[in-house]
């Protein structure tokens, strides 16, 4: 699809007077394939009056029977693209004038780069049984890293699993991740939750849970909290990421529900990579995809191609002035494509071709496009190139080995932090334990096996 | 002061004395459906008490998030019959609240939320109106659940809960919002969590109970010191001079086991009453455990009286609830075990 062309159109007799508001239909003229625009399917007799009854007061009244069926009628909502698949900003596209210099361009596609890095390593590490699961990012570097480059240092950042990027441009060392899948004694989460569920409050990266979207109504409680705090008022945002399968959730309905009432700054970034673990999104959603319900909660809405690092990287950027000054919801929906499997318990060509796959990462490749941008620029080359993988190969193999050889945390751990203090009954499992390991801990295989890799060899408990 | 005022007293001070707390939910904003939230949004303003959508998964999720970055956060569920949504749809309280603290190693905590929410039958609640899902909850690790049984309880428990750094569910019985009237102090004070109660010294039987039934237990108590002529025939003399001791539980989790122990220890004899169904209800978990730590003293099964295990239905609530007369057989058998 070209540019399409979108018209606002006012009522005249319409209250309202900001466009894109309530009284004002927004009408998308798109070139298609026959080239026409033909006529509108919506209502062309402008109503003289509004309704008056409270649940839309300023809704124009109509003698027209006419079921509308989209946000944009007649097309989908566009999507917003600077960079095209050679790396070349496209002929009009919109970029912020504070626009990425080299040094900024070039953090941006080491921490893009580091992430298939780590990737690569812990996904092998986890096929060899070292770590008991993974997520891998493959596909949506761009997105998380262009979002990360957009926020500010502050910002509370709430996330489904696949974000882990956030953090690293924060300044996360590889080793403090990997002591989260490693479940070694340096994890902040002392080693209860699977790998790749990373939370640090040093990093405003609110820790990862398993159930999906229930993060999406604590950011709209989080965003309210920046708006009263008179220290962060003005200056911070929440953002929440959610994958589109997670948009089929009640809590998203709550979220964005609560959020668009309620008000406090407040970024949601959908990443829409076409799967929910084998459901494809015509199986998650029949209208267009989830930019399109923004608007049905009254939330500012932008579709971006998440594969293109510059369109991410702007949107985030513009959607953050807007969520800051007027302490309001923003919805971004990146598309892009989940190159890797669901996760290392999946395996993805049981539901899709392995071609289609391959096909992606040549044709819509984010690092790929970020690389030959940066090399149209004249900031990158082949040896640099080579250089980077070389010296983030070597740091994230270093982050592994060190991280693998540490001990898992004091095996009391597993009783502490249920409340902030221990009650009678967890007092007494933590002592019926400790009696059946001095009882059993050295004669028990499991076990004995086990606590060897504790700190304190689980004499602590 | 009835219970609603007092509960209200609670929130204004804690409004008053945080200028992080916020109270939401339903239709708090007017003062609540039941009168609870009366003048505190004129009084604290408009963003620090407020409306939310009609969402449960939603305002429990608002919540913990609210509380994630330390605010303190007091949600309203309108009906405990509601609390469901935020249960279970969303795993909110249990999968969230709940282990927020744990699975966060402690760098984030949803200790600063309390969840208000009416319980328990009042008369013609019907199915969604009468609930006690206290004992849902029991195995939400990490969450703790409270019970006041009136204004002065409700006032001191709902501070200590507000002020808790654990997440707090507090399960106000709604009967008693404007039936249970008494001088409370103006002056902010709070009572213990995990603390019960005991509310008459006894010898000879142990009742533990929570909410609305100790009234009726206390209704029981009176028919068996001086039974009504129709009941002479039921009340036989010695167990009306019998001494039976009554513990309001007061919290349901972590609950106070070492006040119920000693007690049934003394007495060797236990009776459990409570409005939610008897399979999976607290009472199992009470039961259960005195038997393990009472078993030497017990001189009678351990006896429970509940709801049936049906839903609360509503022109049969009279024969639902645990009613005096089935409060009062219970008492008279496990004497006469």
């Amino acid at each position: 699809m070209s540019n399409p062309r979108v018209v606002r159109r006012k009522w005249p007799d319409s209250n309202c007077g900001k466009p894109g508001t309530v009284g004002h239909v927004v009408v998308l003229l798109a070139h298609d394939a026959a080239g026409s625009s033909g006529p509108l399917r919506v209502p062309s007799d402008p109503p003289k009056t509004t309704g008056s009854l409270p649940g839309a007061s300023a809704s124009a009244l109509t003698t027209k029977l006419y079921f509308f069926n989209a946000v944009l009628e007649r097309a989908l909502i566009p999507t917003f693209r600077i960079l095209d698949g050679s790396g070349n900003v496209m002929e009009g596209a919109e970029i912020l004038s504070d626009q990425m210099d080299r040094d900024l361009a070039l953090r941006i596609y080491e921490s893009m780069m580091i992430l298939p890095a780590m990737d690569n390593i812990l996904y092998n590490v986890q096929r060899q049984g070292k770590i008991s699961f993974y997520m891998t990012s493959h596909g949506e570097e761009a997105t998380i890293i262009g979002t990360a480059a957009a926020l500010g240092p502050n910002d509370e950042v709430l996330g489904q699993y696949r974000e882990m990027g956030i953090a690293l441009w924060r300044g996360c060392p590889p080793e403090e991740f990997m002591a989260q899948c490693f479940s070694n004694e340096h994890d902040h989460g002392k080693g209860r939750q699977m790998p790749v569920h990373y939370g640090s409050r040093a990093y405003k990266f609110h820790t990862i849970s398993s159930p999906l979207a229930t993060q999406i109504p604590q950011a709209a409680g989080v965003a309210y909290a920046l708006k009263r705090d008179p220290a962060r008022r003005g200056k911070d945002c929440a953002v929440c990421f959610f994958g589109e399968g997670a948009a089929s959730e009640g809590d998203f309905h709550a979220g964005l529900g609560m959020a668009s009432v309620l008000g406090g700054p407040l970024i949601y970034v959908c990443r829409n990579n076409g799967f929910a673990i084998s459901t494809p999104a015509v199986e998650q959603y029949h209208g267009d995809g989830i930019a399109s319900r923004g608007p049905g909660y009254g939330i500012p809405t932008i579709r971006v191609d998440g594969n293109d690092i510059l369109a991410v990287y702007n949107a985030a950027k513009r959607a953050r002035e807007l969520a800051v000054a007027e302490s309001t919801t923003v919805l971004i929906e990146a598309m892009t494509y989940r190159v890797g499997h669901h996760s290392t318990s999946d395996d993805s060509f049981a539901y899709r071709a392995r071609q289609e796959v391959e096909d992606w990462k040549k044709i819509d490749n984010p690092l790929h496009r970020m690389r030959k941008f940066l090399e149209l620029k004249g900031w990158w080359s082949e040896e640099e190139e080579e250089r980077l993988k070389a010296s983030q190969k070597k740091r994230v193999l270093n982050a592994f080995t060190h991280s693998e050889k540490q001990l898992k945390p004091s095996l009391s751990n597993l009783f502490t932090d249920v409340y902030d203090q221990e009650p009678w009954n967890l007092a007494e499992q933590r002592a019926e334990l400790r009696d059946l390991l001095k009882k059993y801990g050295d004669i028990w295989e499991p076990w004995r096996h086990e606590l060897q890799k504790f700190r304190n060899n689980g004499r602590d408990v | 002061m009835n219970m609603y005022q007092a509960i209200r007293d609670a929130m204004s001070t804690a409004l008053a004395e945080d200028d992080t707390a916020v109270v939401f939910g339903e239709d708090v904003a007017f003062g609540g459906v039941f009168r609870c939230t009366m003048g505190l949004s004129e009084e604290f303003g408009i963003d620090r008490v407020f409306n939310t959508p009609l969402t449960e998964q939603g305002i429990a999720g608002f919540g913990i998030g609210l509380a994630a970055t330390g605010q303190t956060a007091i949600a309203e569920i309108q009906f405990a019959d509601y609390i469901f949504p935020a249960f279970d749809q969303a795993s909110r309280i249990v999968n969230e609240a709940a282990k927020m603290r744990y699975r966060s190693g402690g760098h984030f905590t949803a200790g600063s939320l309390t969840i208000r929410s009416p319980s328990m039958s009042v008369g013609h609640g019907g199915l969604y109106h009468s609930q006690s899902p206290e004992g849902f909850f029991l195995g939400a690790a990490g969450l703790k659940i409270v019970v006041p049984r009136s204004p002065i309880q409700a006032k001191g428990l709902l501070l200590a809960s507000i002020r808790d750094s654990n997440p707090v569910i507090f399960f106000e019985p709604k009967i008693l919002y404007r039936s249970a009237n008494e001088h409370v102090p103006l002056s902010p004070y709070t009572l213990p969590l995990s603390s019960a109660e005991i509310l008459q010294q006894g010898q000879d039987l142990t009742i533990v109970s929570w909410g609305t039934p100790l009234y009726t237990i206390e209704t029981a108590l009176s028919m068996i010191a001086s039974p009504p002529p129709q009941f002479e025939n039921f009340v036989p003399q010695d167990v009306r001079k019998a001494k039976i001791e009554v513990i309001d539980l007061r919290t349901i989790l972590p609950w106070d086991r070492d006040t119920i122990v000693q007690s049934v220890k003394k007495t060797g004899r236990l009776l459990i009453v409570h409005e939610a169904g008897r399979i999976g209800g607290v009472g199992s978990e009470i039961a259960s455990v005195v038997t393990e730590e009472c078993f030497l003293q017990l001189e009678a099964p351990v006896r429970r009286v509940c709801g049936w295990d049906t839903p609360v239905a509503l022109v049969y609530e009279k024969f639902f609830i645990p009613d005096a007369v089935r409060i009062l057989d219970a008492i008279v058998s496990t004497l006469h075990y």
